[in-house]
Order: structure tokens, then C-alpha cells, then sequence
């Protein structure tokens, strides 16, 4: 066999392998390119301004997602309180006071495993634990605490691996000059750490966002037609936090209830909350990946 | 005059000029990484105000001997050091279990082989050690910092560029601000780590003649590669093989007469 055609026949498996990729590839992007454009053709027609500002109706042209939207933001927001500082405190500890033996290696391996956890497992805990035995009902606080355990085990492996990034010799300069442990972390770990750690916790609360398994384990309403007391009162001390006792519903649910009524205008409605999920979702991811960018343009080993 | 009477007659002079103080005394120590005996019963003086050097070929514990000196091996688990370091004039052993290690790096400034500066502004490198200690005062910062800075030979350079990243230096004024950062806080004894390994022959020079600067008010430790650098900047020099201590002396005196054989081998080039 002459050089040429030996060095075509290898080129030739070069070709196959380059389309059998390109091909993996396309199936994966095309089918969730076209299951949003589905979504957001099905659904554009019913994406108005009364859309967010109605509640759930009986009558498809007339049910709306504010309480949906108003409850999953704020269970967010109770799921970042609970799982950013104990997530963060966790990793720190791990990464900087731990010593490095046997009990922190099954740790480790622990709370990676827990990352596998079906998020189901997690509502039924909650359901027990949260629900039940402290009494705090089927609440927003009760959804936010669920998830923020979900989602721990994410941010805990966020920031180790933002902090394991910093270079040793940063420590070292830190310590040389008569820091203590605490001050190192305070003004060199967490300040230059903080990127990837946000990085982290905003996957994290993208994935928290489209869950339903748990929160619907806990007891979620699928049909809600009030807002939790606003947090903010006119007379003193202005605020309150009842909210965080109030049942309430969150954008999956809605999107579940409503895709299993038979008649057809709620799937469109469906759809086009599954749009705004979605949308919700990306801005998130989108949010995170501009922070990255923004916080590391300033540092640099 | 034979070369056993020049060294004595060396130390004799400066001994009556009243310098030669002992700012640090090495007494059998002995450092393990786990089971690894990295330092053999090293015992040598570090003499006040003066330059010593410590030399040696790749892996004979030079670094690990001078990281002795801050207790930076403490920060990683399984080392242990035996001996003793004695720091003057309080006579405070370095290395005994009741000295807390903070208390031993506030008195005792050190400077790393590639320019460790922090991602923050140049104020903020050299402002940093007096932070850590709870100093408040902005005017009394403001004037630390500027001395530190100017002892270190860099104030000039960046007096109009002081709330920059540190970043933005080259890697010779990073690492001459590295040791305005060690300096702010009047360290006792300044350990150098291979300062110049990661920087141009001009960069170096600069360094050197800093360092040449800096023994009149501070005690000063470096570890080098360079031989003629050691030649160059230092006092006293400690060749060091293996672990060991192979020969101590005048800087003059070891590299024009080293009495042992290996010392010899070593700054002749036939070994290392």
C-alpha cells in the first residue's frame, strides 16, 4: 500500500468519528432547542402582562402565575439564607481548619454521594422532620429548608473547589506575616474564592427552582389563590416575616397542575410557564457565568 | 597568615566593633517530615545585622532549615521539630510547644521564591501585616506603609499608583514589594527563600543591593542557588548537604578556604 492511500485510510476513521460527534452533539442541543421552541410557540399567545398578575382559575384564559412566580422567589430566597452560609462555612472548614485523615476523606466521599440523592428522598426527610416534627407546616419555610438541603451538598463542593484554586504560596504569604487561621480566610480565602463559590450556589438554586418531587412531597398547594402576607407593613417594626409560614405554590407545580386538566387551553397555559421556567433558569445560569467573569477579572495567579 | 588565623582574626575585628551579637542560636535541631529525618542536629548562630547564606545542592533541606525559623512547617500535619532555636535578646526558643506560632512570624518577616503578592491593591500588600495586628490608625498606616515601601526601594516607583493592583508590577518590584510587606511590621530576622530564582538579572540585582541595604537595620537569612550570590551579599555562610550541616564560617573565608573537603567539591563545581 502505497503512503498516500494509507494515510487517506486513517483519515477516512478521522472523518467517521468527526460526524459521529458532531452528531452526538446536535441530538442533545436539538432536542431541548426544539422542545423551548415548541414550548415558546405553544405558549407565546397567553405571555402577557395579566399572565403574572393573575392568580389560578378554573376558566384557562383567565389563570395567571403570580402565585406560582411569588412562591418560588420566595422560596429561593429562604433556600440561599439556609444553604449559602452553611454551605460555605462547611467547605471552608473542610478545605482550611479540617485535618486531612479518615473521618474528612468519608466525609468527603458522603457529601458527594449526597449530591445523588433522588431529590424525592429529601421531601420525604422534610416531610417527617420539617412538616411534622418541628412543626413548621406545610410552608415556604418548610419548601426553602428542603431544597436548601438538597442543594447543600452542591455548594459545599462549589467552594472547595474555588478555594483549592488559590494558590498555596497566597496562604503562606498570609500566615508569614502573623495571621491567624480566621484572618487568612476572611481577607484572602473567602474574597477570592467568592466567584466560584456564587458560581455554585446559583446552579445550585437553578436546579432548586425546577424541582417539584419534594415540594410537592411536603405539600405544596396546586391551586392557591392568595399571596403570603408581604413582608413589608406599614406600621412598625415594618417588617414580618409571616410569610415564611404561609402555604403557597411554586412554578413546577403550576406547570404540573395545569398539564393534567383535559382541556387544551391549560396545556397552553402550561406551556407558556414552562417557557418562563426556563427562562427563569437561563437568566440564572446566565447571572452566574457574568459573575464569574466580572469577579476573576481582578485576580489572577 | 594561614587561613584558620584570618578567619579568627575576622571575627576578633568585628568582635570589637560590637556587632557581632547573636540574634539567633540553632541547637541540634532536628526536623522530620513524618518519619523523614530532613535535618541532622544542625547547630549554628545567626549573628545579629548580618547576612547569612545558607547553600547547598536541590533537596539538602535548606529551605525546610529556614522555614524552621517561622514555624511554617507547622501549618501541614505530621512535621515535628527536635532542638532548639533560641532568638536574642529575650532568649525565647522558637520552636518550644508553649510558643504560639503567630507570636514567632509577628517577629519574624519572611520573603518567598516567586513573588507572592495579593490580589489587592499595592496599599493594601504592605498595609496588611499591620492589619492582621489590629492597627487601626489610617494616618499611622499610611506612614508605616510609605516607610516600608521606601526601605524597600520601591516607594519611588509607585508613590502615585499606591491604590493599583499589585498585579500590575513587574515581577522584580512585585517581589521588592514583598519585602516592603515583610518590613512594615519590623521584623527582627527576615528569612529569604530563593528571592531572585524567578527574576532577570537586572531584577536580581536590585534585590541584591536591597538586601545589601537592609542588614544595617535588620538580621537577615537567605537561602540561595547562586553561589556567587551568596558570595555577593553575605556575611556568613552555611553549606549544607544532605540534612546536615557540613561547614559554617565567614563568607570570605569559606569560599576562598573551605576546610572541608566537600565544601570545596561543592563551590568548585565538581559536585552539585
Amino acid at each position: 500500500m502505497s503512503p498516500t492511500s494509507e494515510i487517506r485510510k486513517r483519515k477516512r476513521y478521522e472523518a467517521i468519528f468527526a460526524i459521529i460527534g458532531l452528531m452526538a452533539l446536535m441530538i442533545g442541543v436539538l432536542t431541548f432547542a426544539a422542545l423551548f421552541a415548541d414550548m415558546a410557540f405553544k405558549g407565546m399567545g397567553r405571555l402577557d402582562w395579566d399572565f403574572f398578575t393573575s392568580f389560578p382559575s378554573r376558566r384557562a384564559s383567565q389563570a395567571g402565575i403570580l402565585s406560582a412566580w411569588v412562591g418560588s422567589t420566595l422560596v429561593m430566597i429562604v433556600t440561599a439564607f439556609f444553604a449559602v452560609p452553611l454551605g460555605v462555612a462547611a467547605g471552608v472548614y473542610l478545605e482550611e481548619y479540617a485535618r486531612k485523615n479518615w473521618i474528612t476523606d468519608l466525609i468527603e466521599i458522603n457529601i458527594t454521594n449526597l449530591a445523588g440523592v433522588p431529590s424525592i428522598v429529601y421531601g420525604l426527610l422534610a416531610l417527617g422532620l420539617f412538616v411534622y416534627q418541628f412543626g413548621l407546616g406545610q410552608s415556604i419555610l418548610s419548601a426553602g429548608l428542603t431544597l436548601a438541603l438538597l442543594i447543600l451538598p452542591v455548594v459545599i463542593v462549589a467552594t472547595r473547589e474555588a478555594i483549592r484554586s488559590i494558590p498555596q504560596a497566597i496562604r503562606e504569604g498570609s500566615y508569614a506575616l502573623g495571621a491567624t487561621r480566621w484572618q487568612t480566610v476572611r481577607y484572602h480565602i473567602l474574597p477570592y474564592s467568592s466567584a466560584g463559590i456564587l458560581t455554585g450556589v446559583i446552579i445550585g438554586m437553578a436546579r432548586a427552582i425546577g424541582e417539584t418531587a419534594p415540594v410537592i412531597t411536603i405539600g405544596a398547594l396546586t391551586f392557591i389563590a392568595f399571596l403570603p402576607p408581604s413582608p413589608v407593613q406599614a406600621e412598625p417594626p415594618f417588617l414580618s416575616f409571616e410569610w415564611v409560614l404561609s402555604p403557597f405554590s411554586v412554578m413546577p407545580i403550576q406547570m404540573f397542575n395545569w398539564t393534567s386538566r383535559p382541556e387544551a387551553a391549560f396545556q397552553v397555559n402550561a406551556a407558556a410557564a414552562g417557557f418562563v421556567l426556563v427562562l427563569m433558569t437561563l437568566a440564572m445560569n446566565g447571572f452566574a457565568i457574568w459573575l464569574r467573569y466580572r469577579l476573576r477579572r481582578n485576580i489572577k495567579w | 597568615m594561614s587561613a584558620p588565623d584570618k578567619a579568627l582574626s575576622t571575627g576578633l575585628m568585628e568582635e570589637s566593633k560590637g556587632q557581632t551579637a547573636c540574634k539567633a542560636e540553632v541547637n541540634a535541631l532536628d526536623f522530620y517530615y513524618g518519619d523523614f529525618r530532613a535535618l541532622k542536629s544542625i547547630s549554628m548562630q545567626v549573628y545579629e545585622r548580618r547576612v547569612t547564606a545558607l547553600i547547598g545542592p536541590s533537596g539538602c533541606g535548606k529551605s525546610t532549615f529556614l522555614r524552621c525559623f517561622n514555624r511554617m512547617h507547622d501549618l501541614y500535619p505530621g512535621n515535628r521539630y527536635e532542638g532548639q532555636i533560641v532568638l536574642q535578646p529575650d532568649n525565647t526558643d522558637l520552636l518550644a510547644r508553649e510558643v504560639d506560632p503567630i507570636e514567632v512570624r509577628m517577629r519574624i518577616g519572611m520573603v518567598f521564591q516567586k513573588p507572592n503578592p495579593f490580589p489587592k491593591t499595592i496599599f493594601e500588600n504592605v498595609a496588611y501585616g499591620l492589619r492582621v495586628r489590629g492597627e487601626r490608625a489610617r494616618r499611622r498606616i499610611e506612614e508605616k506603609v510609605e516607610k516600608a515601601l521606601s526601605d524597600a526601594a520601591l516607594w519611588d516607583e509607585v508613590k502615585t499608583r499606591l491604590h493599583e493592583p499589585a498585579y500590575n508590577l513587574s515581577g522584580g518590584q512585585q517581589q521588592r514589594l514583598c519585602i516592603a510587606r515583610a518590613l512594615a511590621t519590623d521584623p527582627e530576622l527576615l528569612l529569604f527563600d530563593e528571592p531572585t530564582s524567578a527574576l532577570d538579572p537586572i531584577a536580581t540585582a536590585s534585590i541584591e543591593e536591597l538586601i545589601h541595604d537592609l542588614k544595617a537595620q535588620v538580621t537577615i537569612l537567605i537561602v540561595t542557588h547562586n553561589m556567587q550570590q551568596a558570595a555577593r551579599v553575605s556575611d556568613y555562610t552555611a553549606y549544607m548537604y544532605l540534612g546536615e550541616l557540613i561547614e559554617f564560617g565567614v563568607t570570605d573565608d569559606l569560599f576562598i578556604k573551605p576546610k572541608m573537603k566537600q565544601t570545596e567539591d561543592y563551590i568548585t563545581g565538581r559536585f552539585g
